[in-house]
């Protein structure tokens, strides 16, 4: 019996062994590096308490105010992530390597989106804040392009995933590509699309909370102007309704997206 | 049955196929199919049929050589040009290809993609002819009762003859079809090969099949073409088709059998 050569990678397993290796001097140098020092936080944890005793006093009376930011995060969300999605479909369809066979332009189009995707939601904020100055505005340019990065990115790999077969039946019928986009993949992935969009949106309702902390409109520019006026009664009103609204987010989605398989 | 005088629908010219990890798909293949031939195709598997049947409607790009259909060429042909060629040539796969989360009239729809601007077809706006052609089709294979079902819940068998009347309704001058019955039950498989007889028997389509079975070819097939190693070995009309012929076909010079 001859069996085909393993090639060395394969018989020792490097992959496995190095990621291993790799991962473990990464802790140990960036431990080092850092130089946390847990004692710290010991000792700073009567602050903490002083400020956790303010908070239990919360001022209800405060809580009208909290809505309307509220809703403005909300919205945001939803329209970045609305925004970020229509976006997000037609570059999925050019970097999927079944629908673009040109391994150069899905290759090029990729980096791009990978560059996108590299760039964190804060430091967009802060970019969009000052290009387009402090609101709900800067808010939803953010979202927007972090939910792109993130969609384009789950949707080319769904798109990768589905069965190739009917692909190539709606070519042998003379149809177009376009006419292949929308008999035979869209059909085959809609549901999990709509269940990334809806993931989407639950992290982007909590990335708008932090982003209004930048001046990116919203519930979480009230944070920050109720911490720096050390208004720790309202912080505590604020903080427990950005709570109940991720949660409930979280379970309304998460309800959707299990009705959907 | 074929006049000698017709002009060949199918016109191959002197391909060969290599793929991108040098394997030798086709070596030099000629071969003229005239209108309303039934012809089987046969070998082991690896032999090239598939092959063969994929540089017939360009799901292949050939190495060297031309596939004329009608007359113009297939291997050279681009954009609509292309497309109206396929139209011509509908195709039959062993896996069924249909959308299975769409329903049957959406996938037998999907025969008419040629006919239409995508806008025009995405939002379903297929005209009324079109409509009662699907309906008549599902007809013909005896589903119209699951017309409003989703793909994913018929049988095998079901499936295939979803995807025959898909053909049906392309309107096709030929049919290809890849081992069309190679997952199904041996009744089922009947049933499928009926459709295509009467597709060329009564519509006049010219019909290209690649089948497993020796007895099914022998059953339906006016022309027998035997493939070896990409290589045509073996051209006859079924009247001179001989067991032993067929044996040969299938005997590779060696004594191990099939999957070999
Ligand atoms: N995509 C491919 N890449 C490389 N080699 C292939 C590919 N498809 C088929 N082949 C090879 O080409 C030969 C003919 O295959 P195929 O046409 O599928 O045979 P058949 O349909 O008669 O079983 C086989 O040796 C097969 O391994
Ligand atoms: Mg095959």
């Amino acid at each position: 019996m001859k069996l085909p050569k393993q090639t060395v990678a394969q018989r020792f397993h490097i992959r496995f062994f190095g990621g291993l290796i790799i991962l473990l001097v990464l802790l140990i140098a960036s431990n080092n590096f850092l130089k946390l020092d847990f004692g710290a936080l010991i000792q700073n944890f009567d602050q903490f308490l002083a400020l956790f005793k303010e908070m239990m006093h919360p001022d209800w009376k405060s809580a009208p105010f909290v809505v309307q930011p509220m809703l403005e995060t909300i919205q945001m969300a939803l329209i970045g992530t609305t925004l970020g999605t229509l976006l997000a479909i037609p570059a999925a369809i050019i970097a999927a390597r079944n629908v673009v066979t040109n391994k150069w332009i899905t290759g090029f189009v990729r980096i791009i989106f990978n560059m996108i995707r590299t760039l964190p939601d804060l430091l967009l904020a802060a970019l969009f804040v000052a290009i387009v100055g402090i609101g709900p505005y800067a808010g939803v340019l953010t979202l927007t392009i972090f939910s792109f990065g993130m969609i384009t990115k789950l949707f080319y790999e769904c798109i990768e995933t589905i069965d190739n077969g009917p692909l190539e039946a709606i070519l042998t019928t003379g149809g177009k590509r376009s006419a292949m986009v929308m008999f035979a993949i869209l059909p085959q992935v809609s549901s999990r699309f709509i269940s990334y969009i809806l993931y989407t949106f639950e992290i982007n309702v909590r990335a708008s909370t932090v982003l209004g902390y930048l001046g990116a409109g919203g519930i979480g520019q009230q944070l920050q102007t109720s911490l720096s006026q050390f208004r720790y009664d309202q912080t505590a009103v604020i903080i427990l309704a950005i709570l109940i609204m991720v949660l409930a987010i979280d379970g309304l989605s998460n309800f959707a997206r299990e009705r959907l398989q | 049955m074929t006049k000698p005088e017709l002009k060949p629908v199918i016109d191959v010219q002197h391909v060969s196929k290599v793929y991108e990890n040098g394997t030798n798909g086709l070596t030099d293949i000629n071969l003229q199919i005239k209108p309303g031939e039934f012809v089987v195709i046969v070998g082991l598997s690896g032999a090239g049929k598939s092959t063969l049947m994929r540089s017939l409607n360009r799901l292949h790009q050939v190495t060297e050589g031309h596939v004329l259909i009608d007359g113009q060429s297939i291997t050279e042909a681009k954009g609509r040009n292309l497309r109206r060629l396929r139209r011509d040539v509908a195709m039959i796969f062993q896996n069924f290809n249909l959308v299975k989360q769409s329903t049957v009239l959406r996938n037998v729809l999907a025969g008419r993609l040629g006919y239409y601007p995508t806008w025009q077809s995405s939002l379903g706006l297929f005209k009324e002819a079109d409509k009662q052609r699907a309906y008549k089709a599902l007809e013909r294979v005896n589903l119209l009762d699951k017309v409003y079902q989703r793909v994913d819940q018929l049988s095998g068998g079901q499936q295939q003859r979803v995807a025959v009347a898909r053909a049906f309704v392309q309107d096709p001058k030929i049919v290809l079809a890849d081992e069309p019955t190679a997952s199904l039950d041996p009744k089922t498989a009947h049933l499928v090969m009926n459709d295509l007889k009467s597709m060329n028997q009564e519509l006049g389509k010219t019909v290209v099949a690649n089948l497993h079975s020796v007895a099914l070819a022998k059953e339906y097939g006016t022309r027998i073409i035997g493939l070896r190693a990409g290589r045509i070995v073996y051209d006859e009309q079924i009247q001179d088709v001989t067991d032993v012929d067929l044996a040969d076909i299938y005997n590779d010079g060696s004594l191990v059998g099939e999957d070999q």
